[in-house]
């Protein structure tokens, strides 16, 4: 399943350069995934997206509605907020490049 | 992006012809690492590298790693690792090519940390945190666009984009490959001295169980993009290839279908049954129970479903607070959405296991010894040719490390090998017409006619036949010889059917070559399952008809080679090498 495309988006075109699965493209000035049935879920275009405009998003049919996980990326790290079907929520700083 | 307009006929479509002293076919993990390597050897030497995708997060290791599962620890030696190699993979391994890859199995490694790559240490700060008898753990989310940056800085040209379609050959010399731009839609002509293919191994051979469901097609464990086409490329030139029946089929956590061995290896959380019962100690003992061979301890979850004492499980459920969050920062570095795949089941697992259940099967030389036959230096039966990584052969349980090791031996061999060419050789022109038309056809095709077979259509025939007549995940990995013959029909009418492929356009092109590649794939694999008639490997390669192991016929290679004239598939033997001494079935 792709990434959710939230009103962030502005185009820019990211998502389409790293998709490896050449799935995104830029449609009408927005991002849009062609087939979501061929996504890996691999999220190089959710990292790669310079507003948070892409939200990943399970198949219904492995995981209920409405889990989330959002990376926040930096030069060196990446912090992961991650919320539960219950509202719990978990952050996890990890650590992706050495000083 | 502006979209690109499709050719109103094939003599629009572009030609672009590019030379190079080394074409690297795939830019993943093996064909970085050779791109870097044939620099080192030598920098004057042009390296170009043809991607599907984008350097920057193709192949295996898109979403990152969280372990190198072979990296030499202090005080063990070459010896040790083939010993253990072999006695994983049934007492079936190429030993001199395990050894010469062991032997560089760290180099890359120690690079990759020293380009960026976080890697945990032991407490004492002297060695890298260890997770099991060859594992360490690191933090590999941005592996790859490390090492893309690396092939950059090396001076490497990377073709992001190009989808390789087939080698150009020169008699039984590889000369260079063709391929099309998926993003430009222009042919790619490009020609080399040396040429080395690095495609990785082939996903979407069989159905996955939750292919069943709306939007989970690509819910695989290995790369979906990976779809066998340097193994397809080999067979159409006549290559010679091993082993493509010791499939690999695993147990992965079940309907997220990723990867165990974070948690089983990481955090040594025992595998139970729906009766809770430990079921290597309780019903493997007698083949090492928790050490037993791979392939035991990967058909295990289907075989308790089977004889109905699943669902199985992962027993999450002594796990401290911390080792959960351990575990789950492990994902965020390797599949980050199993960590949203947990919160959207509300799942505690200290409260509730982890489900695990077997993987569609896979042919990938990285985990098995599926491939290319190669010599020592990595080259294959085709001149010029040489192969690294999964979809180069005999060498099982490389892994990451071991197909970053493998790159680099068969760099060294085709920067050598460069010296003795001074100039490229012609194409001839009607090569490059009839393979132009092969490659574009479907498009005027849809263009001219407007109807035939969509490639998803003839990919989810192909994984169904597969599935149910060759041993996939709904038959518990079982065949027998009338089902393999069955599947060897139906594959030769989806062959005549390749005719009337139809893409609307270049990425449904792209699925249309993917499609094809699989089915040359899935024909040499049926060939070699029913060619060995005995089951070595339960689960890999169970053959109902054949229950039993047979060392009086099968204690070999099982090799395969298309005869281009005939058409036919042909099958031999290759006899088994022993280089270090010892019980082949014990580590």
């Amino acid at each position: 399943m792709p990434p959710i495309v939230n009103t962030k988006c502005n185009g820019c075109g990211a998502c389409e350069e790293i998709c490896p699965g050449d799935l995104m493209e830029v449609v009408h000035g927005k991002a849009s995934c062609r087939a979501s049935r061929d996504c890996w879920d691999c999220m190089s275009c959710v990292k790669a997206c310079p507003r948070q405009a892409l939200e990943i998003r399970l198949p219904y049919q492995l995981g209920y509605y409405p889990a989330t996980l959002v990376p926040e990326v930096r030069a060196k790290e990446i912090i992961w907020t991650c919320k539960d079907i219950n509202g719990n929520a978990e952050t996890f700083r990890v650590k992706t490049r050495n000083d | 992006m502006a979209k690109t307009i499709l050719p109103a006929s094939l003599d629009q479509v572009e030609e672009v012809t590019l030379e190079t002293d080394i074409l690297i076919i795939g830019a993943g993990n093996a064909g970085c690492f050779a791109a870097i390597e044939a620099k080192k050897v030598n920098p004057d030497l042009q390296v170009m590298l043809m991607e599907k995708a984008h350097i920057d997060r193709s192949g295996c290791l898109a979403a990152g790693m969280d372990a190198i599962n072979t990296y030499m620890k202090k005080g063990r030696t070459v010896d040790d690792f083939v010993r253990w190699s072999r006695s994983q993979a049934g007492g079936i391994i190429r030993e001199d090519l395990t050894i010469s890859m062991a032997e560089h199995l760290n180099q890359p490694i120690e690079e990759w940390e020293k380009w960026g790559m976080p890697i945990k240490y032991e407490d004492d700060g002297e060695e890298y945190k260890s997770r099991g008898k060859w594992d360490i753990t690191v933090s590999g989310s941005e592996m790859k666009p490390i090492l893309a940056e690396k092939t950059r800085e090396a001076g490497c040209k990377v073709l992001n984009r190009v989808v390789a379609t087939n080698y150009i050959l020169d008699g039984n010399r590889v000369i260079g490959a063709f391929g099309f731009g998926v993003r430009d839609g222009k042919m790619y002509i490009v020609k080399a001295k040396s040429i080395l293919v690095a495609t990785g191994g082939a996903a979407g051979i069989y159905k996955p169980y939750q292919a069943d469901g709306y939007d989970s097609h690509h819910q695989l464990w290995y790369c979906p993009f990976n779809v066998g086409t340097g193994y397809a490329m080999g067979i159409r030139a006549g290559a010679e290839m091993t082993t493509f029946e010791m499939r690999w089929c695993a147990t992965r956590t079940k309907d997220f279908n990723g990867p165990i061995d974070t948690i089983a290896v990481g955090y040594k959380t025992p595998m139970i049954n729906g009766k809770g019962e430990k079921i290597l100690e309780k019903r493997y003992a007698h083949l090492g129970g928790d050490a037993a061979p791979r392939f035991i301890r990967a058909n295990v979850p289907m075989e308790e479903w089977r004889d109905g004492r699943g669902p199985c499980y992962v027993d999450t459920t002594g796990m401290t607070e911390s080792q959960v969050r351990d575990m789950k920062y492990d994902y965020l570095n390797e599949r980050p959405t199993f960590v949203l795949f947990l919160a959207a089941r509300g799942q505690d697992i200290q409260k509730e296991p982890i489900e695990i259940y077997g993987s569609d099967p896979y042919i990938v030389g990285g985990h098995t010894a599926s491939g290319y036959w190669v010599n020592v230096n990595r080259s294959t039966t085709l001149e010029g040719l040489y192969a690294c990584g999964d979809v180069a052969g005999g060498t099982p349980n490389k892994f990451v490390g071991g197909c970053a090791a493998e790159g680099m031996i068969a760099a060294q061999a085709a920067a050598k090998s460069c010296e003795h060419f001074s100039s490229l050789a012609a194409i001839s022109a009607d090569l490059i017409a009839t393979e132009k038309n092969r490659i574009y056809a479907p498009i005027f095709r849809y263009k001219n006619t407007g109807d035939g077979v969509r490639p998803g259509e003839m990919e989810e025939r192909l994984q169904r036949l597969m599935d149910e007549y060759a041993g996939g995940v709904h038959q518990f990995f079982r065949m027998n010889r009338e089902s393999l013959q069955y599947a060897l029909r139906h594959l030769q009418i989806l062959r005549d059917q390749v005719k009337y492929l139809i893409s609307e356009d270049f990425h449904e092109l792209m699925e249309v070559h993917g499609v094809i590649d699989r089915i040359d794939v899935a024909e040499v694999l049926v060939h070699h399952l029913l060619y060995r008639e005995e089951t070595r490997w339960p689960g890999w390669q169970t053959r109902t008809d054949y229950p039993e192991k047979d060392d009086s016929k099968f204690d070999c290679f099982v090799n395969s080679r298309l005869n281009r004239t005939t058409g036919v598939v042909e099958l031999f033997t290759r006899a088994y090498e022993q280089m270090v001494p010892g019980d082949r079935l014990k580590p």
